[in-house]
């Protein structure tokens, strides 16, 4: 199981691939998030339209032990609408931020949806029966004429083809001036918060018109804004605990049960930063683009520019370890400034959790560019470069490890710094909860890769 | 900007000066590179999206960076506007005054004046007043001794505003016409033509609408015939293009 013991590293085979084939990209296509639900049937995408995508595992085959189940689309809605701020003569775009799903309590599943300003709790559920046989409704709903009803007979539910219906249960609007860009559900299943640049609000599922504010650092002058909300997570097991990362690098634990604003943290976890590597971006790399705690708790992983951290909860001073993604960019930092690429928020994922073995949190997924992603196992301190290319996608064909070159003379399989596409973007990662399937957004398709069976 | 060096950093290689001629010649390409920087960021922060609110994060990240480099630039003495202060209050923060920064060119062009701080400095005041109603932020007309035709930066100010907005205005031109005829061709002589070929490096980035900031670079140098043009002339011709890149015309 993923290199724990056995030490066999995981083989990454193609499974499928989702979305257009060409290369003219619509805007609206772009997708924006990724999200399994808590079995892993069901996978979510978010695009920059305000599309959601729901994909479905097929159940597994018993014959066909080869592979696992393929994903097909199971619902597809408009999330989210564009809306025009008439205050401020501004767009709101309907971009879906985040997804997050609710743990399943009927046969119908629950999700949040979000974009910039306004968040969604959709009910996705199933119909595959339907009323059959009234007395005063023909089958396509066309009164009868009451005189010819000479009969009485008791309506029977009969199967039909099945349907998907996404319906919005509830609508949370009118909490955030800022762009919100997190959302996380408690593990009371009761509450969820939402972040955006410069305030948290607590809420309540049920409850739409109300939400409490629990983390505000807007300053009185917006003059002294020099840091902003970048990410926020609810613990996996404390339900009044979470955590938030900023722009400067710095990610801030806090209790709601010390105060109703947590305006004061109860820990801050801040690496002291390295001398010899300061420079004008040095900021700006270190801002954090996400924030995930491990699955019991114990530990949290945040990504930054170059960087995956991995932080324990108990120590506040530095990170206990540190996975470089693509240090070969340090010396590019100020093209990447010119072009905006710095800015580009990469997201982070742990591995899901094997049947046979409790939750660990070994391994660490994130995107880089040129659609690469990469891979670290925390026990092996192994890692690996992949590549989501539509060049790869014979089913069962594993993944070959690429390399980048830094420096020098340039070996045969390897791909130079200058040569690597910067517009090919994975920002978006997730990795099944209980099996080796992951999913891997580039610009405007998702990769499904799963672990080669044997 | 890259310089040609033994190290082919980006100019975090300012900790990589070893030794008093490399060191000599090193400096001033540090201040031309840093300047650059300056310049760049500050392009940044008025090319905003036309129609969708700008991302605050990002602009809170390059406001930071403008901060940064002039406060080394005053510690270096580098920094004029400090001289051209009329007040005493020379506050670091004013140097940039993140309010006018970030302007719709939209906005600019009907001569309303939302920017993406002062956006924030609206919500706060509706915050205050609890009601729904817009108070609009606004600038300070620009001195007619500029030179510039753009009417866009002509507005009715509030009194308390006036001379922050004025300085601001003053010290982004400032800032960017810092540059003589000459060391915008030096700035730009220096340049290892190989950055350009950062357009291979990232391929495919350059012929996207993230253009525009490389294209300001380039408009920065193209104007100017150095040899020929009297001072004052370059010095126009410069503030057009400058305008020109600002307003987004």
């Amino acid at each position: 199981f993923l290199g724990a013991g056995g030490g066999n590293d995981i083989q990454w085979c193609f499974s499928q691939v989702k979305g257009a084939v060409d290369d003219d990209v619509a805007e609206a296509d772009i997708i924006s998030t990724v999200e399994f639900n808590h079995s892993g049937e069901l996978l979510a995408t978010g695009d920059k339209g305000g599309r959601v995508v729901i994909f479905q595992q097929e159940q597994e085959n018993k014959t066909q032990s080869h592979s696992r189940g393929e994903y097909n689309v199971y619902s597809t809605f408009q999330s989210h609408e564009p809306e025009f701020d008439y205050l401020k003569s501004l767009e709101i775009e309907e971009k879906i931020n985040k997804i997050r799903w609710l743990p399943q309590k009927n046969a119908a599943q629950f999700l949040l949806s979000t974009n910039d300003k306004t968040i969604k709790l959709w009910k996705i559920s199933e119909r595959d029966k339907r009323p059959e046989g009234y007395n005063l409704k023909e089958e396509d709903g066309r009164y009868r004429d009451p005189t010819t009803v000479t009969t009485l007979r008791v309506p029977v539910f009969r199967p039909m083809d099945l349907m998907v219906e996404a319906s919005p249960r509830r609508i949370f609007a009118n909490a955030h001036t800022y762009h919100i860009n997190s959302i996380s559900i408690n593990s009371d299943y009761e509450t969820y918060l939402s972040a955006d640049d410069l305030r948290i609000n607590l809420w309540h599922l049920e409850i739409t018109d109300r939400s409490f504010n629990i983390v505000d650092i807007k300053p009185a002058n917006m003059e002294e804004l020099t840091e902003v909300i970048t990410a926020a997570e609810f613990h996996p097991n404390s339900c009044s605990t979470f955590v938030y990362s900023s722009s400067k690098g710095t990610i801030r634990l806090c209790d709601m049960r010390a105060s109703a604003l947590c305006d004061r943290h109860s820990k801050l976890f801040e690496e002291p930063e390295d001398p010899s590597n300061r420079s004008f971006f040095s900021e700006i790399i270190s801002s954090i683009s996400d924030v995930k705690f491990s699955h019991s708790g114990r530990y949290m992983m945040t990504r930054d520019y170059l960087s995956v951290k991995i932080w324990d909860l108990n120590m506040e001073n530095r990170p206990v370890e540190t996975y470089q993604v693509h240090e070969y960019l340090r010396s590019k930092l100020c093209s990447l400034y010119e072009n905006d690429c710095i800015f580009d928020k990469f997201e982070c994922c742990w591995n899901g959790s094997d049947r046979q073995v409790e939750f660990l949190s070994l391994i660490v997924m994130t995107g880089s560019y040129n659609n690469f992603f990469r891979m670290f196992d925390r026990n092996t301190k192994r890692d690996v470069t992949l590549e989501a290319s539509r060049e790869n996608n014979k089913p069962r064909t594993v993944l070959k490890p690429r390399k980048v070159c830094a420096s020098g003379k340039r070996k045969k399989d390897e791909i130079s710094v200058d040569s690597l596409d910067f517009n090919k973007k994975i920002l978006h990662t997730a990795w099944h909860p209980k099996e080796n399937i992951i999913a891997v957004a580039t610009t405007n398709n998702l990769y499904i890769f799963q672990d080669k069976m044997n | 900007m890259f310089v040609r060096g033994l190290k082919r950093k980006c100019f975090d290689g300012e900790e990589d000066i070893e030794g008093t001629l490399a060191g000599i010649k090193a400096i001033p390409s540090y201040n031309l590179q840093r300047q650059s920087l300056l310049d760049m960021s500050l392009v940044k922060l008025q090319l905003c999206h036309m129609l969708v609110e700008p991302n605050l994060c990002r602009s809170v990240l390059i406001a930071n960076t403008v901060r940064q480099i002039q406060e080394e630039m005053t510690q270096d003495g580098t920094w004029q506007m400090i001289n051209t202060q009329s007040t005493g209050q020379a506050s670091l923060d004013r140097l940039v005054s993140t309010d006018i920064l970030c302007r719709s060119s939209k906005d600019q062009a009907e001569g309303k004046h939302v920017p993406a701080y002062g956006t924030f400095n609206k919500d706060f005041e509706s915050d205050q007043a609890q009601d729904s109603s817009e108070t609009m932020s606004t600038a300070s007309s620009v001195q007619a001794p500029r030179n510039l035709q753009s009417n866009v930066w002509e507005m009715e100010s509030p009194q308390e505003n006036k001379g922050n907005f004025q300085k601001s205005l003053d010290q982004i031109f400032e800032t960017l016409e810092n540059k003589s005829p000459n060391s915008v061709e030096d700035l730009f002589s220096e340049v290892d033509n190989s950055y350009y070929d950062l357009d291979t490096m990232l391929t495919g980035m350059m012929s996207n609408t993230k253009m525009g900031h490389c294209d300001s670079l380039e408009t920065f140098s193209s104007p100017t015939n150095t040899a020929s043009n009297s001072n004052c002339k370059s010095d126009l011709n410069d503030l057009d293009h400058i305008v020109e890149i600002l307003v987004e015309s």
